[in-house]
């Protein structure tokens, strides 16, 4: 299928360096003239995306499209697009006339067009009277603007940036992102764009591509991502949020932090659990308790410029950010609202660990490539490949990787209110799920422990 | 005290280093036969060196020939060969490059006697015989580690996406090569060369067993021969002399060349 709006196209690409699957079925559309961000933590795979499309490196499967010709069989050097690379990437023994000229003299364009080209996007970029400069001299953003200018002098199809203003500091970061975005309506070309920094993924684009772990979680307009994440990885990701196990009672009605909330989210069916995400502004926080749709004590109050962020306990146990622009002293009593349409549900990934495993006798089973001890069976034989569930909260980590049957690193953590939901991931790549009270950091290496009662068998499916 | 004994250690280990050098120097200043004998301050040896009045001038003169010829070939091709081995082994990744560096490595830190014998020993594996071609096949040989050696870092020093940019801006693999990555490694390049070159005038033992026995004479083997038969002809004095200040004029430049570019690079 053709469309003849869709300026580039990604079908079901999937790349994996070694053992690590770095993309995993890639598929999406970017459109003629958007501005299109790639946002995701550092290894989500975001600038291997990138990489592909520029053509520095092969998928190992799937297949990139421009303007609907299939591209990824062509070398880099004969692909519409520039790239503007994170820290600019500029040749050091070339002037800043030099750097720019570069792309136009291999095309053989005529000297004086050479010249008309370079100046006009010097004064583009603001760096009109810098042509003779050793581009080493120039300062941070000076240099990342001859990397646009001598991007866009080509006159490419796609512009390609590669966290471009990740080097600079917070101001001149500001003031470049306002200049991109011009530089886009003026230009306009599509531009696709890596970072990993939320905020200037919502400043700058018109289409957000939040990736995580080689996969896409959501695409979306900035405020879409915002007001609608569709998970708890991208909620977590994209500002600040509580994050919250709730109950979908019914239509229009959820329960979380023990009470039932209105909200506007249908089609869940009847007692579901859900994830429940409510960003900190929109919590109505007041002195008095009466007409509150459920109470509870601050517990911090930090000033935060705009706005003050305050911790608050409610009366059933949960911890919920609230931001507001006034102050409630720490150990005042608040009463707290939320609206319906401030309310978003997300369905659960997942309720419970499940993993694949093969029963070894009556009272052990093997999963994870280590035998367990489980509660005593007849139901299977020995050989036969079932399925394990194990509750979240049934998964004891402990602080001593090699006393554990598994051993693993926090790779994940959420708050959920009242405790911790991280994702560990064993030494051999598997993920589990765990649910805890205490404080684990990313990073730490545990092991892992479950209790023979605790290992649910279940028959296979199929 | 203490400093003064620092200073002091200092000089002698100074006088210890450089005393036989200065010592043939000297004694090239006198008319001597015998090295050790002062008979008075002259330049005799050294005109004679060059009018060409010494015993053997013809046979010298051909093996300073030889020795500049095949370090310049030896230089040249272990530079273009090193430079190519080094952008190789900058594009390996994890185990492979680390193996291939150590590999690099070995040739350089093992006995040029051990280099020399299984050359030679190859050579006749091979039935080559033996002669010029060998002795510049064997100077390439144990020259092109250290080209590969400072090359090197001057690719990890590049910014990684130097080359990527140079084919998104359209140019093929050749000219990204010739056009980006050329002119930044060309400073290792150089001193690639200079350090092949003086690899390269210097050897002894590989020489001696790549050489056959056809008379082929380098600088360093003549003086050999020279000194087995009957003591070192007095003219040689100058010339190693001569040599030695050749030499340490080309490290001053290479040190003046350093001490430039890592000026510009603060900047």
């Amino acid at each position: 299928m053709k469309n003849k709006d869709y300026i580039i196209e990604f079908r079901n690409i999937s790349k994996s360096f070694g053992e690590k699957c770095i993309l995993d079925d890639i598929s999406f559309y970017v459109k003629k003239g958007e501005f299109i961000t790639l946002l995701g933590p550092s290894g989500c795979g975001k600038t291997t995306l990138l990489r592909l499309l520029g053509g520095f490196g092969n998928p190992d499967k799937g297949e990139i499209l421009i303007n609907g010709e299939n591209i990824t069989d062509i070398p880099a050097h004969q692909r519409p697009v520039n790239t503007v690379f994170q820290r600019y990437a500029l040749f050091p023994h070339l002037d800043v006339y030099e750097n720019i000229a570069f792309g136009l003299k291999l095309q053989k364009v005529p000297t004086d067009e050479i010249d008309k080209r370079v100046r006009k996007v010097l004064k583009m970029v603001s760096m009109t009277d810098y042509e003779d400069r050793d581009v080493e001299s120039l300062s941070g953003g000076q240099q990342q603007r001859v990397a646009i200018a001598r991007a866009i002098v080509n006159q490419p199809k796609v512009l390609l940036l590669d966290e471009p203003l990740a080097a600079l500091d917070l101001k001149m970061r500001k003031d470049m992102q306002i200049e991109l975005k011009e530089m886009h309506r003026k230009l306009g070309i599509t531009f696709i764009y890596v970072t990993h920094d939320q905020e200037e993924a919502l400043t700058l684009s018109d289409t957000i591509v939040v990736m995580n772990e080689g996969k896409i979680q959501q695409i979306g307009t900035p405020t879409d991502i915002y007001n609608e994440p569709q998970n708890s990885f991208v909620a977590d990701f994209i500002g600040e949020s509580n994050i919250l196990n709730g109950k979908m009672v019914r239509d229009k009605l959820v329960e979380f932090v023990g009470h039932e909330f209105e909200c506007v989210d249908e089609g869940f069916g009847e007692n579901v659990d859900v994830d429940v995400v409510v960003r900190p502004e929109d919590i109505y926080i007041m002195n008095r308790t009466e007409g509150a749709q459920f109470t509870g004590k601050v517990k911090s109050c930090t000033f935060k410029g705009v706005h003050y962020e305050m911790f608050v306990d409610t009366e059933s146990g949960y911890e919920l950010m609230i931001q507001d622009y006034n102050a409630f002293e720490p150990e005042a009593e608040v009463g707290l609202i939320i609206r319906p349409a401030d309310i978003q549900v997300m369905k659960k990934e997942r309720t419970c660990n499940t993993f694949e495993a093969e029963i070894v006798d009556e009272n052990h089973v093997k999963f994870f490539d280590e035998t367990f001890e489980c509660k005593p069976q007849d139901k299977f034989a020995a050989g036969e490949k079932v399925k394990v569930e194990v509750k979240f909260q049934k998964v004891e980590l402990i602080d001593h990787p090699e006393e554990g049957m598994l051993s693993g690193e926090v790779h994940f953590l959420l708050y959920k209110g009242d405790h911790y939901h991280l994702t560990v991931k064993t030494d051999e790549g598997y993920h589990i799920w765990v649910d805890t009270n205490d404080i684990w950091d990313k990073g730490d290496l545990v092991g892992i422990n479950i209790a023979p009662k605790d290992i649910k068998i279940v028959k296979c499916d199929d | 005290m203490k400093r003064i004994l620092a200073k002091c250690y200092i000089w002698l280990l100074l006088a210890v280093l450089y005393a036989p050098i200065v010592f043939i120097a000297v004694f090239s200043f006198t008319e001597s036969k015998v090295l050790g004998n002062w008979t008075g301050f002259s330049t005799k040896l050294y005109s004679n060196l060059f009018t060409g009045t010494m015993q053997g001038t013809g046979s010298l003169m051909l093996a300073i020939k030889n020795t500049l010829v095949i370090a310049l070939i030896a230089a040249t091709v272990s530079t273009l060969l090193g430079t190519i081995a080094a952008i190789g082994i900058h594009n390996m990744r994890g185990k492979g490059k680390q193996a291939m560096t150590f590999l690099n490595n070995i040739p350089m830190l093992n006995p040029d006697i051990i280099t020399g014998v299984s050359l030679f020993l190859l050579f006749v594996f091979l039935h080559i015989s033996q002669g010029y071609l060998t002795v510049v096949l064997a100077h390439i040989t144990f020259c092109t580690p250290y080209v590969v050696l400072n090359v090197l870092p001057k690719l990890t020093q590049m910014n990684p996406n130097i080359y990527e940019a140079a084919l998104d801006l359209g140019a093929t693999p050749f000219q990204a090569l010739r056009k980006v990555l050329l002119p930044l490694l060309k400073p290792g390049m150089i001193s690639g060369f200079i350090m092949a070159f003086t690899m390269s005038l210097d050897d002894f033992a590989v020489t001696f067993f790549t050489r056959g026995t056809i008379g082929l004479d380098t600088l360093s083997t003549y003086i050999y021969t020279d000194a087995r038969k009957g003591g070192l002809t007095p003219e040689l004095r100058p010339l190693i002399t001569l040599m030695f200040v050749g030499i340490l004029i080309l490290l001053i430049v290479i040190n003046i060349r350093q001490i430039r570019n890592s000026s510009n690079d603060e900047e």
